[in-house]
């Protein structure tokens, strides 16, 4: 069962997330959580036990905390975590940010689910 | 004179045969002095015409000097009205960028919740296909699911239409009219905006955004696309000078710009703070000045807190001030009378 961790500013992400994967959260494949900032991404972290197969899906561009200094406080803490950035501006300089603090992932908006659900499902 | 004189003297001589030489003394100084009197009287005529010609040259001189200046002062006029649209085309143009940001995501939930929509309906034909039994519970939920799902297409459809709207409103020139505006979600709206408009000129862009809008704050009357100008350039200049510090401050240093608006008295007022670069004491006076700025040149046009000033002072009979600290941060306040610009104002 992969746990994974959606860090966004939309609400509407949840419920969003949670449809698209409405399949295989019924047969326990994946169990999803959600953090509206980068503060209640890295406090969610804090809180939990086990950090067995954790994924963090994080937008880059959020006010306060970006999704890159995020992804910087993720690397140095936990560094088993695994991160994927999600952008809606597609632009190089964040693409090389994001891999030279470590990003696992770089995913465009609007996402890919069918590429996203093999992405999580195969971790 | 002379002549009457003269006659006079002559007809006194002929009466008498002597001519007494006091007498003659006193017609010939008589005569010396109309000599002179003569001579003066051609010279100032002729040295007034002199002056009379200059006068009229000098006349001449003026009136074409007073031409030409007229038509510079058309000329620097229409440059100012140039440049005033240029300052609105370069904000417009930094507004497009953070308008089309923000209409993507509202786009984005609308096009996957119709899309999930579309499944959900395909399974609500499956559960009521004939011959199984009907799943009550299922169909409920699923339904269910539809209908939050339309909400949420209705909600980002408003959302995106409110975002269009704003961005009409402020391309549009002609003169606006004066409407009840909800000085808070104006407020609102443009710190989005400006937010945006920075980050997708500058990628690097990060600052914290901190909101403490007053709570029963009365709409007031204003001039909603000018109001929101100053509101988009004040908030852009605090972003921009909260990222700007992030070059030389240290690593614990959170770029933040804090929004406050609140009643007092006769007026709502609006506050614009942030911690960054601050302004330095020897340009303070000077940063309303039409055409000063301190940025580079084709990063600011230098008119857009000149034109924020008359919107505010002129357009609206409010105030515009603003405390700095160099180093520190600065803070615009901005107040509107609740009552809107005085009739006679």
């Amino acid at each position: 069962m992969v746990f994974v961790l959606v860090v966004d500013d939309e609400e509407d992400v949840k419920p969003l997330f949670l449809q698209r994967f409405r399949r295989e959260l019924k047969k326990n494949l994946v169990k999803f959580d959600f953090a509206y900032s980068g503060r209640q991404a890295l406090d969610h972290l804090n809180s939990l036990d086990d950090m067995d197969c954790v994924l963090i899906l994080s937008d880059i561009n959020m006010p306060g905390m970006s999704g890159l200094d995020l992804l910087k406080e993720i690397k140095s803490t936990y560094p088993a975590l695994r991160v994927m950035m999600v952008t809606a501006y597609g632009d190089d300089d964040n693409y090389k940010k994001a891999m030279e603090y470590g990003a696992d992932g770089f995913l465009n908006k609007p996402v890919d689910f069918s590429h996203l659900k093999k992405t999580i499902l195969e971790s | 004179m002379h002549r009457l004189l003269k006659r006079q003297i002559k007809k006194h001589v002929s009466r008498e045969q002597v001519v007494p030489p006091e007498l003659e003394k006193f017609v010939r100084a008589i005569d010396e002095a109309y000599a002179s009197y003569d001579s003066d009287r051609v010279m100032l005529e002729r040295s007034l015409e002199l002056s009379s010609g200059e006068l009229v040259e000098a006349n001449r001189e003026l009136r074409e000097q007073k031409r030409e200046l007229e038509s510079s002062l058309t000329q620097v006029r229409e440059m100012k009205d140039q440049m005033v649209i240029q300052e609105k085309m370069a904000s417009l143009g930094s507004l497009t960028a953070g308008i089309a940001h923000e209409i993507k995501n509202p786009l984005n939930f609308i096009n996957n919740f119709a899309d999930l929509s579309r499944e959900l309906i395909e399974e609500v034909n499956e559960l009521l296909e004939p011959g199984a039994e009907l799943d009550r519970e299922e169909l409920d939920e699923t339904l269910g699911l539809l209908t939050e799902n339309l909400q949420k297409i209705a909600h980002h459809g408003a959302r995106a239409d409110s975002i269009v709207k704003g961005m009409l409103l402020h391309s549009r020139g002609k003169a606006g009219t004066r409407v009840d505006t909800d000085v808070n979600d104006l407020v609102e709206e443009y710190l989005n905006l400006a937010y945006h408009g920075m980050r997708a000129k500058d990628t690097s862009f990060n600052v914290s955004l901190e909101r403490n809008y007053g709570e029963d704050l009365p709409m007031i009357p204003m001039v909603p696309q000018d109001v929101s100008r100053v509101f988009l350039n004040i908030i852009s200049n605090a972003c921009y000078a909260a990222n700007k510090k992030r070059e030389t401050a240290g690593g614990d240093y959170s770029p933040t710009v804090t929004v406050t608006t609140r009643i007092d008295g006769a007026m709502i007022e609006v506050l614009i703070s942030d911690n960054g670069t601050g302004i330095p004491k020897d340009i303070v006076d000077k940063v309303f000045n039409p055409f000063f700025t301190t940025k580079p040149p084709n990063e600011g046009t230098g008119l857009g807190l000149s034109i924020t000033y008359d919107i505010v002072v002129e357009g609206h009979g409010g105030t515009l001030d603003l405390e700095t600290k160099e180093g520190e941060g600065t803070t615009f306040l901005i107040k509107l009378p609740i009552q809107g610009l005085a009739a006679n104002g």
